[in-house]
């Protein structure tokens, strides 16, 4: 029974996939590409990779979804101008051919993989006691792999900027995205009062749990950002100015305290981000902290955009 | 006892998937976006509500159930505010398709 669902499923995702390449509006494409990531949480929750579901939900279809949809409603006026500009024959059949080369070539590497694959997995579940956290992705990317996880930190920084660096002159420093007119007796206006409560205590939770289950600080970060954007949308409180202090130095201060642990480990522990024996979960802990402010506002600006109106400083 | 739980579940998720399935039925058939949106809604409210009433029998703990009842409440907020949102921008644009 559970082998029909999960061929339908698939079949349902290869569908899907083909749909939103030839969709012919932006928007129905945006649409579809929000379902395949529903779907894929699906899939990833038959793998049982709850954490990669819970992030997949949250940043594969939520937060870019919206992204993709700002992207589409700034793109619609020049929309059919840009359809009208028809490639020719020949460059369709070069991209139409170079996609497929590239399908070819992944479905080749996936089947030339050795049965059973490679894994590292029995050594994380060997050596897991010795971080002391009982859910072994969180072992894996603040402590085996942490120095991937730092970088990721640094490259959403990264992103902010270069989409900061998209404002014109005049509005720099300014605050991002247009004004959003309030209705304070309508719908939204109302959610925005009611959700941020559970949607706050929610996001802290899957923080918190993430120690020893499925969760943690990039989960909960979108949750929480998400509420902060839906309080921005109602209009109950504007969008802050991108010159403030107190932003930027939250910004940073997660990577920074990220890189700080990782230097006490270089005295300590003998290694750039190992953890002095017995240190390593109020450590974990502590990285954890210091990034879920930073990546919250990193994502909620993210979606914010550029900043378009100027601010006296 | 347990046979009349289980029957319940039975009932009850069999009606939720009804009330799924004429939402999607009337969300391809219905002929605009009002009578549309009002198909979507009874899906979400109803169906998923019936799910999850047929499901409380079914859990081990009671906060299990407890997480069970407050995604469905969650789901009628955001569904309740979608539908009105969507119905406020189509009544702004004037009649569509």
């Amino acid at each position: 029974m559970i082998e029909v669902l999960n061929f339908g499923l698939a079949a349902l995702i290869l569908g899907l996939a083909v749909w939103i390449v030839i969709a012919r509006e932006a928007p129905a494409a945006v649409v579809g590409f929000i379902v395949y990531g529903l779907l894929l949480t699906l899939v990833w929750l038959q793998l049982h990779g709850v954490d990669v579901a819970l992030t997949e939900a949250a940043i594969g279809g939520g937060l870019t979804g919206v992204l993709l949809i700002s992207a589409a409603v700034k793109l619609r006026s020049t929309e059919s101008a840009a359809r009208a500009q028809r490639p020719s024959r020949s460059t369709r059949w070069l991209a139409a051919g170079t996609s497929a080369a590239v399908t070819v070539a992944l479905a080749l590497c996936v089947l030339v993989l050795p049965v059973p694959a490679p894994t590292l997995a029995p050594e994380v579940v060997a050596n897991i006691a010795v971080t002391e956290v009982g859910n072994p992705i969180t072992a894996v990317l603040l402590a085996f792999r942490a120095m991937d996880t730092l970088l990721e930190a640094i490259v959403l920084v990264f992103a902010l900027i270069g989409v900061w660096s998209l404002a014109p002159d005049g509005a720099w420093g300014g605050r991002p995205g247009p004004l959003q007119p309030a209705d304070p007796n309508g719908m939204l206006a109302y959610v925005a009062r009611v959700l941020p409560p559970i949607g706050i205590v929610a996001g802290v939770y899957i923080f918190w749990i993430g120690a020893d289950h499925p969760g943690g600080k990039f989960q909960g970060a979108t949750i929480l950002a998400a509420m902060w954007l839906l309080v921005m949308m109602a209009g109950l409180v504007d969008a802050p100015p991108i010159r403030r202090t107190w932003l930027r130095r939250l910004l940073v201060a997660g990577p920074l305290a990220f890189i700080a642990i990782g230097m006490v480990g270089a005295v300590t522990a003998g290694a750039f981000l190992a953890y002095p024996q017995g240190f390593a979960k109020p450590l974990i802990l502590a990285i954890e902290f210091a990034l879920m402010p930073t990546l919250t506002l990193v994502l909620g600006l993210m979606l914010l955009g550029a900043p378009q109106r100027s601010e006296p400083p | 006892m347990n046979l009349l739980l289980d029957l319940w579940t039975v009932v009850a998720v069999v009606a939720g998937a009804f009330f799924f399935f004429a939402g999607t039925v009337g969300l391809l058939r219905f002929p605009d976006s009002l009578t549309r949106l009002h198909a979507l809604t009874k899906a979400d409210n109803l169906g998923l509500g019936l799910v999850v009433l047929g499901l409380l029998p079914q859990m081990e703990s009671v906060s299990g159930g407890l997480k069970l009842v407050c995604i469905w409440l969650l789901v009628l907020v955001s569904g309740a505010t979608a539908a009105q949102w969507i119905a406020r921008s189509l009544r702004h644009s004037g009649p569509g398709p």
